[in-house]
């Protein structure tokens, strides 16, 4: 990782921003965070990206260094193998911290076209993949029982009432590829 | 013993891309006098969506665990992310009343109410705990004693272990132990416990890849002879996209990867055919061979 020297705007920082985190839940415990590293250390994705590191993405929620955070792209590489949840010395539940902001980032209009494909599928047939006409014939064929008809429309329901149906028409302004 | 009657969840990846998993532990179970049924009209665990929406993910998976309430039953599930996720999900609702009111305020539009009364688990923990080790041995008519095998075990069947509870994450023992009924060796190798990277294909396919590769060198440092999966992502990272991580890294692995319940399967006496086999990218032959 580069040691380049940065500056901070003070106008940059959003100090309300980590309340919004503390919000959402798995997000509580977000200052806790002493910055001891061990989230880093032991993830397996870092180990294979030169640029994504758990540790400097809390710091940044907890200065408050909100639109960094939310339109990283390293926001989005996190597995969620919660090594890091077992690991982390201070109980701070780091992945989920990561999926709070990831929904924060998501409410701002930042949604990686990956879920908006997925949301779609799962409005559609309940699964989360629409699964092709060969397979479903394959299952037939190896003596498999039908798949169920999934309730779309309770599906529907859902989506709209906790508010996300909303969030997937808007969203898909990122493709956060990285 | 606890009555081997569950409720199937069979998730979306599974019936997608693999039906060699869902084939083999049909056959597995049935042998073992689990009675599997199928779960009406179910909808996605909700995971995938967790990552944009935490309440979408919640109502999703309530939706799937009231549906299993109404059926009087216990889930079992294939996938360790469905798994982690109605465990953790049924979990927190039953202990937590603030969220359960919450979430069962959103479920009140479809008619539902969460109650808390069933239990959700993986095939493994079905395995290990409700059926157990002696009866399965009881059901091994070829022992697998010239097979050296690498387990890997799948993130969400042990982690976070505050919500799961099940194994040491640190030092799984479980799957060893039911790869070892089947008289198989169960080898221990390098980042054993470390996550595959499937879930951010499609963010990211290089760091994933990168990190498989990593596995698959590990494991066959050790001379394993196969790798041994109970996850249908760990298992398409390691055996779906094993010709492209051989490609990427010039390298060549050339390693079966089997579903638990194949293996089992194969020292219970099913045949290659029976199990689905043949539907595994690399090819398997070398494993059967041995037996």
């Amino acid at each position: 990782m580069s040691e380049k020297k940065a500056t901070l705007k003070i106008s940059d920082i959003d100090m309300k921003f980590k309340n919004e985190v503390k919000k959402i839940p798995g997000g509580e415990r977000i200052m806790m965070c002493f910055q001891c590293g061990t989230c880093t250390a032991d993830c397996p994705i870092a180990r294979f990206s030169d640029s994504y590191r758990p540790r400097k993405i809390l710091r940044m929620a907890q200065l408050g260094l909100k639109d960094k955070v939310l339109s990283s792209d390293q926001l989005w590489l996190c597995a969620a193998c919660y090594t890091c949840v077992d690991h982390c010395p201070q109980d701070v539940e780091i992945s989920s911290v990561i999926r709070a902001l990831r929904n924060i980032a998501v409410r701002e209009g930042y949604m990686p076209t990956v879920f908006k494909e997925l949301a779609g599928a799962i409005l559609e047939t309940g699964l989360a993949y629409k699964i092709p006409e060969l397979r479903l014939k394959r299952r037939q064929e190896a003596g498999l029982p039908a798949l169920p008809k999934a309730n779309v429309e309770s599906v529907s329901k859902l989506f709209n009432q906790t508010g996300f149906s909303k969030l997937v028409q808007k969203g898909g302004n990122s493709n956060a590829r990285t | 013993m606890p009555e081997l009657k569950y409720l199937l969840f069979l998730g979306c990846a599974i019936p997608y891309r693999v039906a060699s998993y869902e084939i083999s532990a049909r056959k597995i179970a049935e042998k073992l006098g689990i009675e599997l049924v199928e779960m009406p009209d179910y909808n996605c665990c909700g995971l995938p969506l967790d990552p944009a929406s935490h309440d979408v993910m919640l109502t999703l998976a309530a939706r799937d665990l009231c549906i299993a309430e109404q059926q009087g039953l216990n889930i079992m599930t294939l996938c360790p992310g469905c798994a982690g996720t109605l465990r953790k999900v049924n979990k927190m609702l039953k202990e937590d009343k603030h969220e359960r009111e919450r979430v069962n305020g959103y479920l009140k539009e479809v008619g539902m109410e969460f109650k808390g009364t069933i239990e959700v688990k993986h095939l493994m923990q079905v395995l290990a705990e409700d059926v157990g080790l002696e009866k399965i041995k009881e059901t091994i008519q070829k022992p697998l004693t010239n097979l050296s095998v690498a387990e890997h075990n799948g993130c969400h069947v042990v982690r976070p272990q505050k919500h799961i509870g099940f194994d040491d994450p640190e030092n799984p023992k479980i799957l060893k132990s039911l790869i070892e009924v089947t008289g198989a060796k169960c080898l221990d190798y390098l980042d054993e416990t470390e996550c595959c990277g499937a879930p951010i294909i499609g963010v990211n396919d290089k760091i994933p890849l990168s990190l498989a590769r990593d596995k698959l060198t590990h494991m066959k440092a050790v001379n394993a002879q196969a790798v041994i999966t109970v996850c249908p992502f760990c298992h398409m990272m390691f055996d779906t996209n094993q010709s492209r991580i051989e490609r990427m890294f010039n390298e060549t692995y050339g390693m079966p990867v089997l579903h638990y319940p194949q293996l089992l399967g194969l020292a219970m006496g099913f045949t290659p055919e029976e199990l689905a086999l043949k539907e595994l990218r690399v090819d398997a032959s070398k494993v059967v061979s041995l037996i």
